[in-house]
């Protein structure tokens, strides 16, 4: 019965700290969540299984099976046939509490490129809620997961490193006042009419930006995003033309390859008569040559690079990541406590049973012999052995539920009782 | 007479080198306070180096501009007046730090030429020798501000396509304001330099009763003249501008020093405007 081992937490991922955004291009989940759901699902010894992809990471989280076979068969799914020579170095790999830990720490948005930001909480939960209807999150999931969205609002609530919430959009509009000065008056271009490009604007929009200009390839997805913004759109024919009256690029679609080259460029800058062109490109995989940077009077900024903006001014939130690094490893704790109890409950339940078991079939062999036993004697009987049982299991329930102690000493408890009362047959105890 | 203004000039270049040090020490610690110090310090400096400049001009007579030493301190004095008239109109970032340490550079460079008065020559005494020279030298303190901000742009240009954001990022102001810097500063200084070189031509006239020879100042100032019109061309047609435009700034500053030390040097004491 080995899917009915004990369950183990595992998580196997890449971020943009182990990672550059090359190798993350390759493990990006592009062939839709509910697919690569079900795949990870069908792993052997999988019982539960949540998936999380982003732009800066992917996550891939466990319970089942434990051991290094397990590790592997993640690996391999996560790379599939792109696996490169050494893809798994890019890795990480956390079990239990570390893998709990990890969690925490990202949903608290600690382990974010921007830290501090809030977009990773709606992708955690997002990506919850498709777990959850592809019926993949069990016992432990359902309360691992909304646990970690409790654990970043106690982070948000209780630490600042939410209130100046910096942001990739914050982290372009910095590099951008650089660039441009003010960005009053400036014309700004989305490509891609994701979800990305609208977090992206979120911060440009404050800045009194002249016009939003939207080119997609389904011009009915960038009328949409236009509206919104009150704002123009077009199709990616028109890209080219586009580019010479705008300011500021943002591109964010989920083309496989690059969708604009440095040749394309180079007239469209002299058309421009080369005023300064601010390109920003948040797509995983990228939509841009990254070449472009080379040509005079062109700024160009992959995610990676916009990290780099972010760090200069990371040092002020560093004193409170550590109040935040607290709060997580408190719940983590938390919740591994509540994962022993669970590990409890199996003994709890068997000790209660045992000696239930036991005075039923006492005062069943007693009745037996004594016809003459009223239905009121009876009740008599039932209700002083049920007294007799609790106060029996009494000591040892508490002795199991105490809260004190380490896990592994936990598990001795539960080992104790198992073994004084003789309930795994080939225990020696027995 | 000469031990007052020998002083004077002791203490120009002394407030000079101390606003120099204090938008230095600004510029690295970034404390707002000391700015306001700095800046006082620069209106100082300017004002002390007027007063040189007309204490010199009572005892000659005529326009102090007789020799290198009264050359390169009316340059710094204009620098230093064409930035306090600019910040009054602009602010760009830590611009003050640069120039400062420009103008005090100058200053540390007229103090190596003698100060002693030559008596001035009856030709220099004309209306437009004061007039050329004085306007090619605001000319020149026009183009050093942009060689200033030719130098910040092309750090800050650094910063920003090598996307490592070191010392220079936080402290230089946006690539835009230091190319207006550059485009505003070219077209004053082009308008006077071209002033200018008319000026020195009515004077030559004046003097010698030709309108152009071709001596080495001539030269000279017909290739400055040509630098910043190629310059300003290419700005204002095909759109030269940003890093091109910065490193020209830087280039063509460089040509204005090369060019003032050969047409200086060897006629030694006699002065730029000899002949």
């Amino acid at each position: 019965m080995a899917t009915d081992g004990p369950d183990h937490i595992l998580l196997v991922g890449v971020n943009h700290k182990t990672a550059p955004v090359g190798i993350r291009e390759k493990i990006a989940l592009a062939a839709g969540a509910d697919d690569s759901l079900t795949a990870f699902k069908g792993l052997p010894g999988c019982r539960e299984c949540f998936l999380l992809s982003t732009c800066n990471r992917v996550e891939a989280l466990w319970v089942g099976d434990g051991g290094d076979q397990a590790a592997r068969d993640m690996t391999a799914f996560l790379f599939g046939d792109n696996l490169t020579e050494n893809g798994a170095d890019y890795l990480y790999r956390y079990e239990e509490a570390a893998a709990v830990h990890h969690l925490f720490t990202v949903a608290s948005s600690l382990d974010s490129m921007v830290v501090g930001e809030a977009q990773i909480l709606g992708q955690l939960k997002a990506a919850y809620r498709q777990a959850a209807a592809a019926g993949c999150v069990g016992a432990i999931l359902n309360r691992l997961l909304p646990k970690s969205f409790t654990v970043a609002k106690r982070v948000r609530s209780e630490t600042g490193i939410g209130l100046s919430t910096v942001s990739i959009s914050y982290a372009a509009v910095e590099l951008a006042k650089k660039i441009f000065g003010s960005l009053q008056g400036k014309n700004v271009l989305l490509i891609g009419a994701g979800e990305m490009a609208e977090l992206a604007m979120t911060h440009l929009l404050n800045q009194k930006i002249a016009a939003v200009t939207v080119v997609n390839r389904t011009l009915a997805h960038a009328k949409e995003l236009a509206g919104r913004f009150h704002g123009q759109a077009a199709a990616l024919p028109e890209l080219l033309a586009r580019l010479e009256t705008v300011d500021i690029v943002i591109s964010s679609t989920g083309a496989a390859g690059l969708i604009l080259l440095k040749e394309n460029l180079v007239p469209v800058m002299r058309r421009r008569r080369n005023r300064p062109l601010f390109f920003i490109d948040i797509a995983v995989p990228r939509d841009l040559d990254p070449a472009l940077n080379e040509l005079e009077n062109t700024y160009l900024y992959d995610i990676d690079d916009l990290g780099g903006v972010v760090e200069v001014n990371r040092g002020e939130r560093e004193k409170e990541a550590v109040k935040a690094q607290l709060i997580v490893t408190e719940e983590t704790e938390k919740f591994m406590a509540w994962r022993q109890n669970l590990a409890l409950n199996p003994t709890i339940l068997q000790l209660r049973r045992h000696v239930e078991e036991i005075c039923a079939h006492e005062l069943a062999k007693t009745t037996a012999k004594m016809p003459e036993l009223s239905e009121t004697n009876h009740a008599s009987l039932e209700r002083m052995l049920a007294a007799v049982a609790g106060k029996i299991v009494h000591a040892p329930l508490q002795y199991l539920k105490q809260q004190d102690g380490a896990g592994s000493e936990r598990e001795n408890k539960a080992d104790v009782v198992r073994r004084v009362f003789g309930f795994d047959d080939e225990s020696p105890a027995s | 007479m000469e031990q007052m203004t020998g002083a004077l000039f002791d203490a120009v270049l002394a407030v000079a080198v101390l606003t120099a040090v204090a938008y230095l020490i600004f510029f690295i610690r970034q404390n707002s306070g000391l700015r306001h110090v700095a800046r006082m310090l620069m209106m100082v400096s300017g004002v002390l180096q007027l007063l040189y400049i007309f204490a010199r001009f009572s005892r000659l007579g005529a326009m102090p501009l007789t020799n290198p030493h009264e050359a390169v301190v009316f340059f710094a004095c204009a620098a230093t007046w064409a930035y306090l008239t600019f910040r009054w109109r602009y602010k760009v970032k830590n611009f003050g730090a640069f120039v400062s340490i420009l103008v005090a550079l100058l200053l540390a460079l007229a103090a190596l030429f003698s100060a002693t008065f030559s008596p001035a020559p009856a030709i220099s005494k004309t209306l437009w020798l004061p007039v050329h020279a004085g306007l090619s030298l605001a000319a020149y303190s026009f183009f050093s501000l942009a060689f200033c901000g030719g130098l910040m742009y092309l750090l800050q240009e650094r910063e920003l396509k090598g996307k490592h954001f070191g010392y220079f990022f936080s402290r230089l102001p946006s690539l835009d304001a230091l190319d207006q810097l550059n485009s505003h500063c070219l077209a004053i200084g082009f308008i006077l330099l071209t002033m200018g070189i008319v000026s020195g031509s009515l004077w030559l006239w004046q003097v010698h009763g030709v309108y152009w020879r071709w001596g080495e100042k001539e030269v000279s100032s017909a290739l400055i003249w040509l630098v910043y019109l190629v310059q300003l061309h290419q700005r204002f047609t095909v759109g030269w501008r940003g890093k091109r435009a910065a490193a020209m700034a830087v280039i063509g500053f460089v040509v204005i020093v090369l060019t003032l030390m050969l047409v200086v040097t060897p006629s030694g004491g006699a002065g730029i405007h000899g002949n």
